[in-house]
């Protein structure tokens, strides 16, 4: 038999885990969605350049721009729809006009869909890596540079890129 | 189970231990667990009047189709506290407070582990309580998200109530691990010796696993309201997409928790009937062993299966197909248990006194709330149900008529074995029958609203679904005043009118609990019985 002390000394180092583990769950679920590729994140960062191209198939990928009705801009995608080979490095452009009298400071956060097959999309440069900061009035081509990971599997013949543009959330709580 | 007694038993040992102390002083100091069970168990009959009058808020709004009583954002303010006040404040307290009550008296301890933890659990909640319920008289009113409080409803779109919310969830649950901790340390180091651990009663190895469940899940929800806290005053973005959060994340974390959490709600009631069946049926409960296997796995299933919460956030199919199938299989073990309470009552001598009464509706109707709950596992149904009233009527068969009135049969049960006096089966007769057909006027139409299309949590609806909206209303205010018999009937044993209870109380009833005097001595067990 464990002394009364002792019982309990380990009971509440299991609660501490577990308190723990709460806060865990949020690299956990980025780290499971990211190796499960369920969730249409792409990565927040370069990747490398294309290794080949695959020219005996298109993809069509096509282009959202969408942000919350009080937000002080308007957003679109300059392209809407671009056919492409995987492996083919494309630029495209979304243009963002503050109609505000104000400067602000904005992020886009990116999404894919189908989520399976965000992980093949492969973002060599992207305006969404870093706040856009915007002048009062400021109109502003925004490009992203990306292309198709030639091993994305043959089922994948359309794909979705969609931005929401939101207030930085550190201009925001000012 | 047989017993031997010991120098304890004797009635007239007890009598120089009756120092009690006086006033209010007694309450509040108190380290004596039967006085801290009373406590949580008045506490929690408190909080189901003020949750009820509270549902009857929403169930007189809906009473017509329009808007009549209430503002919306008033309405959801009811749904919300109703559904925190009930959950902790009602159901989860009146566990603990049976489990004090009952715990030491069935093991042959003379007291919890833990004394002065136990007067500290209990008296956190009062504070708790009066913080939350605060929140209904501010500016901006009280949380408002409903009692699941997703992200961002409690975040960027809740008032400024939601500090005082934040701050008593963790009291809560400061309180709940602390009375765990006192069960488990009391189960594990104070039985008498003997009692070993296949001879446990089976409320005794409930409640254990439930207290596992506890310091599991609690700390989780700790987690997860201090998120929704620093979110939405100190700029961090675990669930805002704006900075690289996930709302969806917040219905993970908080399942995560609360699928536990009604497990935790629903297996001390699993023990509750398991003793009042064989005692009323004059037979030894069948399949013990695989009652206690069948909590344990129920208990551990229910980490796997948070998911089925939320089939519509647009889940991966694989995953879907998991936590379907995850959920699914607990209606295995749970089968068994319905299996062995009717196999326990076969062939028995049944008697149908109230607590047996309680019991046997509390088979059927959980039951019922059990096979609802096997439809809304089903993922592609699920879409269907989803946030529609038939959810609703689902969740409260297997807590009013499940917890609830398991909670009922066992303060019947054990009330001759408190207050030393019965109870008055007329009046107790009436109560259940009054509760049993007002419940089900109550709860049961809710399932046709439901599969007909009703939304759950808003406060007007389609003209089809009025005639039986006015019809649960009705339901509603008559299972509430059902409630008043109830109080009456508890308020005349305190006062000790009534026949005098015998140390037994029941024929068939066995257990160390039964083998002391009626009213249980202020002191039991201080030399412990020896179990064979």
């Amino acid at each position: 038999m464990t002394s009364n002390a002792s019982l309990v000394r380990r009971l509440l180092l299991v609660c501490v885990a577990m308190f723990g583990f709460g806060f865990a769950m949020v690299p956990l679920y980025d780290v499971f969605c990211r190796i499960t590729g369920i969730n249409g994140k792409t990565e927040g960062v370069a990747a490398a350049k294309p290794t080949g191209i695959d020219l005996s198939r298109e993809v069509s990928v096509d282009f959202l721009a969408r942000s919350d009705a009080d937000m002080p801009w308007t957003f679109v995608p300059l392209t809407e729809r671009v056919r492409i080979h995987p492996g083919d490095l494309q630029i495209v452009e979304f243009q963002v006009h503050n109609l505000s009298g104000e400067a602000v400071v904005a992020t886009a956060v990116p999404s894919v869909s189908p989520g399976e097959a965000a992980r093949y999309f492969k973002k060599i440069e992207c305006f969404c890596f870093e706040e856009q900061a915007l002048a009062a009035g400021e109109t502003r081509a925004m490009p992203v540079q990306f292309y198709i990971d030639p091993e994305l599997p043959e089922r994948f013949k359309n794909m979705t890129l969609s931005y929401r543009l939101y207030k930085s959330t550190h201009t925001a709580s000012r | 189970m047989s017993t031997e007694h010991t120098g304890a038993l004797h009635p007239g040992q007890h009598l120089e231990h009756e120092h009690k102390p006086r006033g209010i002083t007694r309450w509040l100091y108190s380290t004596n667990h039967k006085d801290i069970g009373t406590l949580y168990l008045l506490f929690s009959l408190a909080m189901l009047f003020i949750g009820g009058s509270l549902a009857m808020v929403i169930r007189a709004e809906l009473f017509q189709p329009g808007l009549q009583f209430v503002d919306p954002h008033f309405f959801n303010q009811m749904t919300t506290v109703h559904g925190l006040v009930m959950v902790f404040g009602a159901v989860m307290p009146a566990f603990v407070g049976l489990a004090n009550w009952m715990v030491p008296l069935m093991i042959g301890a003379p007291d919890m582990a833990l004394p002065r933890v136990n007067n500290w659990s209990f008296w956190i909640l009062p504070c708790a309580f009066t913080i939350l319920l605060s929140t209904l008289f501010m500016e901006g009113g009280a949380p408002a998200a409903g009692w699941t409080f997703y992200a961002p409803l409690s975040t960027t779109y809740s008032s400024d109530s939601t500090a005082f919310f934040v701050l008593s969830v963790h009291l809560m649950g400061v309180s709940s691990i602390m009375g765990a901790i006192n069960i488990i340390v009391t189960i594990f180091n104070m039985r008498a010796p003997g009692m070993t651990w296949m001879k446990l009663p089976l409320f005794v190895w409930t409640w254990l696993i439930t207290a596992f469940l506890l310091i599991a899940v609690m700390p989780v929800l700790a987690g997860v309201v201090t998120m929704v806290l620093t979110d939405k005053y100190f700029g961090t973005s675990f669930f805002d997409a704006a900075g690289g959060g996930d709302p969806v994340m917040f219905q993970h974390i908080f399942w995560f928790f609360g699928h536990p959490e009604v497990y935790i709600m629903i297996l001390p009631a699993f023990g509750i009937v398991s003793a009042i069946i064989p005692t009323f049926a004059r037979k030894p409960l069948f399949g013990y062993e695989s009652m206690v296997v069948a909590t344990a796995s129920i208990a551990i299933l229910s980490f796997l299966v948070w998911g089925h919460h939320m089939f519509t956030v647009g889940m991966p199919v694989a995953a879907e197909l998991f936590f379907m199938y995850a959920t699914m299989l607990i209606a295995v073990p749970t089968g068994v248990k319905v299996f062995n309470w009717v196999a326990t009552m076969w062939r028995g001598s049944m008697t149908f006194e109230v607590p047996m009464m309680f019991a046997l509706a509390f088979i059927v109707l959980f039951t019922i709330g059990g096979l609802s709950g096997l439809m809304l596992a089903i993922t592609p149904a699920d879409f269907q149900y989803q946030d529609t009233y038939f959810v609703v009527a689902h969740f409260h068969y297997v807590l009013v008529t499940g917890a609830v009135f398991g909670i009922i049969a066992g303060v019947y049960y054990w009330l001759p074995k408190w207050t030393g006096v019965m109870y008055s089966e007329r009046l107790a007769q009436t109560h259940f029958w009054c509760s049993l057909v007002s419940v089900n006027i109550l709860f049961f139409p809710m399932h046709f609203v439901g599969l007909a299309g009703m939304p759950r949590r808003i406060p007007d609806y389609a003209l089809q679904f009025a005639d039986l909206n006015a019809l649960m209303s009705i339901g509603g205010l008559l299972f509430g005043l059902s409630q008043l018999l109830f109080v009456w009937g508890v308020v005349r044993s305190m006062r000790g009118i009534g026949e005098k209870a015998s140390d037994r109380v029941w024929e068939g009833a066995h257990g160390l609990e039964w083998e002391i005097p009626s009213p249980a001595p202020y002191h039991t067990f201080d030399t412990p019985p020896v179990v064979k």
